[in-house]
């Protein structure tokens, strides 16, 4: 469903005298429809950066990023139009960062209803029960589902972040260490969420700090150096 | 998915000109002045599309040309060259002779008479200011403002003009009961507000913003950026947003431009421009991000 091929990303600091900064390179693989493939290698290899191109935050600086998607059919992610772009991302492809960042001023249960309501064409109603759904799976108090995830502890944060990326069911979704921020008992929650993802058929890249959760989930494992 | 307006090459040039003017200035010299004849390039080629209902934000200096290019496409000011064209599906009434058959877009909508283009403005556009003195007559009673927008609109019936101006001040959180107080009366926030109701009073298609938080204190700005947040939603509204506030374009817009000098120097989705950004400038106003 989604193949890199020899990708990389290079940064130019205009302002720091032209400094140039190799940030990743030669990166190939390919994942298969239903897929998991984890990305290992030290901090600082470029990890987050091939996540990052594919889900172009930043724009590949070589190769290509071919991705079978459900609307468009076959694109090159690396040299898409911008509108289309964030077509793909609105409905097929979505993205767990490392740190929650979202819109200030919106509760917890509407951040994460309202990727269900744009994108799923359900009922509130609907949207509700399965945030509350989630939100309860993941034991995040109900006293908070109505604070502002700001003033949240870092796991809960966490815990929306992936809420929220996973509520309106992504065909695609790219997972730069979810459960870093995690205790055990919530990451084992989280395996169980991605993992009933996946039967439904969803593709997956994740990073994992741990190697042998990496290993546990991932049905593949791709070496980044 | 096709654009709701294609814009093309818009320039504006102020001064007479001369065949040096295109070469001596834009972001490679950072300067819109043009060193042989004095004019001032304040648009210089700027192209773009804006789809329906979509928050594109323009960021930039001060003098980079982002107010000049709202003026131009709200027919406020004359462009010196250029094209915008409108989508077809963005047709809300008949004005003869702007779409000539076959094509789905309109004839170029800067070789119009001023007539038809307050006719367009007033059937598809709404703008809000920096600064509420130019929206807003500051003697008139808000409710007053507000009518005057919708006259132009071609209402006629005072009730129903009533009506919607009380409705637009409540979804605007204007207190009605002071609909017919002048704005010199409210404060900042206040009168922005009531410049937010008057532009979606004809239920504008295309909403341009100019800078409209600047100046209001924190917590105020907040409530104009929640409030615009909800309305674009409910309207279904495509927006320009220009600002030199990152914070602000982050928040409202998926897509983003860069300006310089008159020239658009960059554009991408905005967490790209904000994370990767490619040019001098960009990176340089990135950097520069409190």
């Amino acid at each position: 469903m989604i193949t890199v091929d020899n990708l990389s990303k290079n940064f130019t600091l205009h302002i720091l005298n032209e400094k140039k900064i190799e940030a990743c390179r030669g990166i190939s693989f390919n994942v298969p429809q239903g897929g998991f493939l984890g990305l290992l290698g030290p901090s600082g290899v470029g990890k987050s950066t091939v996540l990052k191109c594919l889900y172009r935050t930043y724009l590949a600086s070589g190769g290509a990023i071919h991705y079978n998607s459900a609307t468009y059919g076959m694109v090159d992610l690396a040299t898409l139009p911008d509108r289309a772009v964030i077509d793909i991302r609105d409905r097929e492809m979505g993205y767990v960062s490392q740190f929650l960042k979202v819109i200030p001023r919106v509760s917890a249960i509407d951040v994460i209803m309202e990727p269900i309501l744009a994108r799923n064409g359900v009922t509130r109603d609907v949207a509700r029960k399965r945030t509350i759904g989630l939100l309860e799976r993941l034991r995040i108090p109900s006293h908070l589902f109505d604070a502002y995830p700001a003033t949240f502890s870092g796991g809960e944060q966490q815990r929306i972040n992936i809420a929220r990326a996973v509520s309106w069911k992504p065909r695609l979704l790219l997972l730069d260490e979810p459960t870093a921020s995690l205790d055990k008992y919530s990451v084992g929650v989280v395996l169980e969420i991605l993992k009933e993802l996946r039967e439904e058929g969803a593709t997956m890249i994740g990073i994992f700090h741990d190697t042998g959760l990496l290993e546990s989930v991932t049905d593949s494992v791709y070496h980044v150096c | 998915m096709e654009p709701l307006i294609r814009i093309r090459n818009l320039s504006k040039r102020f001064g007479d000109g001369c065949i040096r003017c295109l070469e001596s200035t834009g972001p490679q010299h950072d300067t819109n002045l043009c060193s042989c004849c004095g004019s001032v390039m304040a648009c210089n080629n700027v192209s773009f599309d804006l789809f329906h209902n979509e928050a594109l934000g323009v960021v930039g200096e001060s003098g980079s040309g982002k107010s000049t290019l709202v003026r131009l496409l709200h027919f406020e000011w004359e462009a010196s060259g250029g094209c915008v064209e409108l989508h077809q599906s963005a047709w809300p009434c008949n004005l003869p002779g702007i779409f000539t058959g076959g094509s789905d877009y309109s004839c170029n909508l800067l070789g119009l008479s001023h007539f038809q283009k307050r006719q367009l403005r007033n059937a598809l556009m709404g703008i809000v200011y920096q600064n509420p003195h130019i929206g807003l007559r500051m003697h008139v009673s808000s409710g007053g403002n507000i009518a005057e927008r919708l006259l132009g609109a071609g209402w006629r019936h005072i009730g129903r003009m009533r009506h919607r101006s009380s409705e637009l001040l409540e979804k605007t959180e204007i207190p009605v009961a002071r609909m017919d107080e002048p704005p010199c009366n409210f404060s900042g926030g206040m009168q922005q507000r009531v410049q937010i109701a008057k532009a979606l009073s004809n239920n504008p298609l295309i909403l341009f913003l100019d800078e409209v938080t600047t100046g209001l204190d924190l917590s105020v700005q907040a409530r104009a950026l929640d409030l615009i947040r909800n309305l674009r939603s409910e309207f279904n509204l495509s927006m320009l947003v220009v600002s030199h506030d990152l914070g602000v374009i982050n928040l409202l817009c998926q897509r983003t431009m860069v300006m310089k000098s008159g020239h658009v120097v960059e554009s991408g989705l905005t967490d790209q421009i904000l994370q990767d950004p490619q040019h001098r400038y960009t990176q340089l106003l990135v950097a520069s991000q409190l």
